[in-house]
């Protein structure tokens, strides 16, 4: 693609958007420090890492494409799926087998997508949800394949690279995710910035316009859909790999119910607060379901109803609120 | 002819279960993925008079309509208001996290396992008619949901009542300016959906079971029958929900191995062809 310069146009705005921040550097050094501060949390680590890679996907979906998803679980499970499958049939390679699972879990995505741009955004939620479910008895009932309710077993991984094996301490996986994690959110950043990603935010403030500006919305949006199947698949991937098991769990309702209460949580259409939220969420969930893991749900449903009532914006949306209040902070 | 004839059965207690998501989803836009929870309370207000108390079944339904009623207007007045004209999004947000809070508040007080109910003898066993084994059960099941189909269809066409709910969901404001009260309306509407949900829960224990899962196992059949019969539309659910029963019981007698994947396949379908569900109005929004 190339770029038209137009007259009297000045894109210096948008690109001062998409320069890094300060604050953004800080914030990703908060992984490695957690590597040294939380050593023997590792296992908790990871899994907040693949979560958050989740919850971007959800917020490519969500936040950038405004597509309402009651059914992201479905790619997630996918890629989990798809890699657990390689590696219990010989594929062990860890980079090959997120690759195949973002690849199985895009084009599962782009098939859907198709379903998901009929009608509003209802028809969508119970579109969504119904491939999930589908997705969800197939696997259930598929019980040759994927195991059913006992889960897929023995997936042996190869080392990272032919050099660094998956530990007994999660130090491979922990740092595996994380990197996974960067590059992604990385490129994830790249796209919302670029023109794809600026014409997705004008289809979602306001669909008549676009068109009439030259931009196609269906295909734009399947585009967005594919993608966040694809790093949807990648997370259910990296679950796979760095717990060597694959539970149906990973289809379930309430996989996909909880990842939009973590983006809401943390707010959509920013990117970290798919980020903040998980953490937030996740370190929630380890404390509060320490004391009392039965009524942990309980408290999840009252910060739902909250939130939604009082803090529509989530985290992010604070944040920005206080950015402003404070006298010269960073725009 | 007996699968059609549980099927039959089955659909018309989905039927007295979903009319009222139908409602607060087509008639008053809302989506209330929170309405399997009124379900459950009604089961659960059912066991406990019975099992402890020693009502009769047939004195405890209207008990059990009424509960659940009242727990609507309450949410509707104190939570419910508040949304009706948020997003899509956070409507479903809002009603998960009740759901949340609803199993686990009954988690709390009644633990995991199922709810044991033991239906009067009057309404067990079953009597052979030519070709077809009938439950006594399932035929009480038929005739109070033909009952109450009925009833609300004509409360819907024929009443003021009815006039006044299609005129505050087509134009509130207009409606308003004619001196309908639309907030009473809504909460009413509202009321009737979670008394006829409680119902359908109390009805339904027999045959669906009853544990703190409820809300998350079945809302899926709900939303299914809501979507196959097009929103807001008492014939349509009506007629949906007979197909998805029809549809369940069939598949998983004859096909056991497929299971419940015979009827997301036909929500899918329908959705693909008929976005606006088989009996839908125009497209709402």
């Amino acid at each position: 693609m190339t770029t038209h310069s137009i007259d009297g146009f000045d894109p210096g705005p948008l690109r001062n958007l998409a320069r890094w921040k300060r604050a953004e550097y800080a914030f990703w050094l908060l992984p490695v420090a957690a590597y040294f501060a939380l050593g023997e949390q590792l296992s908790l680590l990871s899994q907040i890492a693949i979560t958050a890679l989740f919850a971007l996907s959800l917020d490519l979906v969500l936040g950038y494409a405004g597509i309402v998803s009651l059914g992201h679980a479905a790619f997630f499970g996918i890629g989990a799926y798809a890699a657990g499958l390689m590696a219990a049939n010989g594929w062990n390679d860890p980079l090959a087998g997120l690759l195949g699972a973002a690849l199985i879990a895009a084009a599962a995505g782009f098939i859907t997508s198709f379903l998901v741009l009929r009608g509003s955004d209802l028809t969508r939620l119970m579109v969504t949800l119904g491939v999930a479910l589908m997705l969800f008895e197939l696997a259930n009932k598929l019980t040759r394949i994927t195991g059913g309710v006992d889960g897929l077993q023995g997936i042996e991984m190869k080392p990272l690279l032919g050099m660094f094996s998956f530990d007994l301490y999660g130090k491979t996986a922990y740092i595996y995710s994380v990197v996974v994690l960067f590059v992604l959110f990385w490129i994830a950043r790249r796209i919302v910035h670029s023109p794809f990603g600026l014409s997705l935010r004008g289809i979602r403030l306001n669909v008549q316009r676009m068109p009439a500006l030259g931009a196609p919305v269906n295909a734009r949006l399947v585009g967005a859909y594919t993608l966040g199947a694809a790093y949807a698949g990648i997370a259910g991937a990296l679950l796979t790999q760095t717990t060597q098991f694959v539970s149906i769990d990973v289809l379930s309702f309430s996989r996909s119910a909880e990842l939009l209460l973590i983006l809401v949580l943390g707010g959509t259409g920013s990117l970290y607060g798919a980020l903040i939220g998980t953490i937030v969420f996740m370190t929630a969930h380890h404390l509060l379901s320490g004391i009392n893991p039965q009524y942990w749900q309980f408290w999840l449903g009252m910060l739902l109803v909250l939130v939604v009532l009082f803090a529509r914006d989530g985290v992010m949306g604070g944040l920005r609120a206080l950015g402003k209040r404070l006298p010269g902070a960073v725009k | 002819m007996t699968v059609v004839f549980d099927g039959i059965a089955s659909g018309l207690l989905l039927f007295l279960i979903s009319v009222g998501l139908s409602v607060t989803l087509g008639l008053m836009n809302f989506v209330n993925l929170a309405h399997g929870s009124f379900a459950m309370l009604g089961g659960y207000v059912c066991v406990v008079l019975l099992n402890r108390h020693g009502v009769p079944f047939l004195a405890a339904l209207p008990i059990v309509t009424a509960a659940s009623a009242l727990a609507g207007v309450v949410l509707e007045r104190t939570l419910y208001r508040r949304l009706y004209g948020a997003s899509h999004l956070d409507q479903v947000l809002f009603s998960i996290g009740l759901v949340f809070m609803s199993i686990s508040i009954a988690h709390f007080f009644f633990g995991a396992q199922q709810q044991p109910l033991q239906l009067p003898p009057m309404l067990s066993g079953q009597f052979n008619l030519p070709g077809v084994d009938v439950g006594v059960y399932r035929l009480f099941l038929i005739v109070v949901g033909v009952t109450i189909a009925v009833a609300l269809q004509w409360m819907i066409a024929g009443t003021r009542f009815g006039a006044e709910l299609r005129a505050s969901v087509d134009n509130p404001r207009t409606a308003r300016g004619l001196g309908i009260d639309v907030e009473r309306v809504f909460v009413l509407t509202f009321a009737l959906g979670s008394g006829l949900a409680g119902l359908g829960g109390a009805l339904g224990v027999e045959m669906l079971g009853l544990d703190p899962e409820f809300p998350v196992k079945y809302i899926v059949y709900f939303l299914i029958v809501v979507a196959v019969g097009g929103s807001g539309n008492i014939k349509g659910s009506l007629y949906a929900s007979l197909i998805i029963g029809i549809c369940d019981v069939a598949g998983k007698y004859y096909i056991p191995q497929v299971g419940a994947f015979v009827i997301y396949a036909v929500m899918v379908v329908t959705l693909i062809f008929r976005p606006q569900g088989l009996f839908g109005r125009s497209a709402a929004k």
